[in-house]
């Protein structure tokens, strides 16, 4: 695999977006956009547990679970990592920035069943890439959510004072303006490619 | 409750996906093929079934603060076995189905069964309603993909349906499609309940 790390990076904003083409982390993105505010502090929360468990994981993958020959216990492994990490975040931001706590610690515990996080490490243990590669795929993907909910956020907040049919609303529009929004994506399919 | 009632329930009337929205990230990524929707159904009956009984039998010893830890770290066991089996017995479906048989893990309707039914009932009842639910499931699995596979490739479980003359609808393939049939199902399902529920109100 020798793609230029940028261009995962940008490729897993766009191209391979982690909502839109991999269908990850799709429960708390329905349930959390009926305000931007509170996408925006998931979006985040995201990201950075995203970018540093992805690294996290790829140093235990390749430095203890392969010489030690472990590899089937990976998926106990990765979510004890992701559940501790998210864990310390918590207390760390909570006994540092109390302010910053109430607006992105509520959010945390969410994370840890957030499958994105899973998935993003697994693709990155399956598609072979180096330490770098890993990295900015994960803070990638983090900042590809983070847009996807944001853009969602946003569309689902003018939609609340239309006409909807009964049996649309809630879930079912919010899968439609979500497809509405993949189709669109596939806009920028032609500029850079992974996989 | 009676048995029979558990099962329906948790497979019909109080179906994850479409009532409680839960685990779709799998049911949109693997169903434009049948046979993966019908091997990654199977996977989550079997995960389900069993965990919620190991839950369910040793639900009176796990303390409350480590609850969920417990709970996850029994499902990715029972995950693990799937992913073996997989790979030792299909490994052709193992390799499509990618990543996807590992999130089976972070899939909020294992986490949900557990919470909302295996933590509070006996051993057999929680068992039923696991394999309700893996059950539901799949049926949404099995109903979205027969429309995906049928206009995108022609084919139903990999054999031809529609012949030379159809043209296949690779949109159907693509991701945007399955956000819009699972919309759809959503929809015909939710729908005539809805108007129903409204009615009564006037």
């Amino acid at each position: 695999m020798e793609i230029s790390p940028f261009i995962i990076f940008l490729a897993a904003i766009f191209t391979s977006n982690i909502v839109l083409t991999n269908f990850l982390g799709m429960c708390s993105f329905l349930s959390v956009s009926r305000e931007i505010e509170s996408s925006l502090g998931l979006g985040l929360a995201v990201f950075f547990v995203l970018t540093f468990t992805t690294a996290i994981n790829f140093v235990v993958y390749h430095y203890l679970l392969i010489p030690l020959n472990l590899i089937y216990l990976q998926y106990i492994i990765f979510i004890i990592i992701i559940a501790a990490f998210v864990q310390l975040t918590e207390l760390v931001i909570e006994r540092f920035s109390p302010v910053l706590y109430y607006s992105l610690g509520i959010f945390l515990p969410l994370i840890t069943v957030n499958c994105a996080i899973l998935g993003v490490s697994l693709f990155m243990i399956i598609r072979n890439y180096s330490f770098i590669q890993s990295v900015l795929y994960g803070a990638g993907s983090g900042l590809g959510w983070l847009l996807a909910i944001l853009a969602l956020a946003g569309i689902r907040s003018r939609v609340k004072y239309k006409y909807v049919p009964a049996g649309l609303q809630g879930a079912g529009l919010s899968l439609i303006i979500t497809g509405i929004m993949a189709l669109a994506f596939i806009g920028f399919s032609g500029i850079v490619v992974i996989q | 409750m009676t048995k029979k009632q558990i099962f329906i329930t948790s497979a019909f009337t109080e179906n994850s996906v479409w009532k409680q929205i839960l685990g779709i990230c799998s049911a949109l990524a693997v169903t434009n093929i049948m046979m993966n929707s019908l091997v990654m159904g199977l996977g989550v009956i079997f995960t389900l079934a069993l965990s919620s009984l190991s839950i369910s039998l040793i639900r009176n010893y796990i303390p409350r603060r480590v609850r969920m830890m417990v709970q996850t770290l029994i499902i990715a066991s029972y995950v693990i076995i799937v992913d073996i089996f997989l790979k030792a017995y299909f490994p052709e479906i193992s390799k499509s189905l990618g990543p996807y048989v590992g999130l089976i893990i972070t899939n909020c309707i294992i986490m949900g069964r557990m919470e909302a039914f295996a933590a509070k009932n006996r051993p057999v009842e929680a068992m039923i309603d696991g394999i309700g639910a893996g059950v539901g499931y799949t049926l949404v699995l099995l109903i979205i993909s027969f429309v995906r596979e049928l206009f995108g490739f022609g084919s139903l479980f990999g054999l031809q349906i529609l012949g030379g003359w159809w043209t296949n609808w690779s949109i159907m393939v693509m991701a945007p499609s399955a956000f819009f049939m699972l919309a759809i199902l959503i929809w015909i399902i939710e729908g005539p309940l809805a108007a129903r529920r409204s009615a009564r109100k006037v």
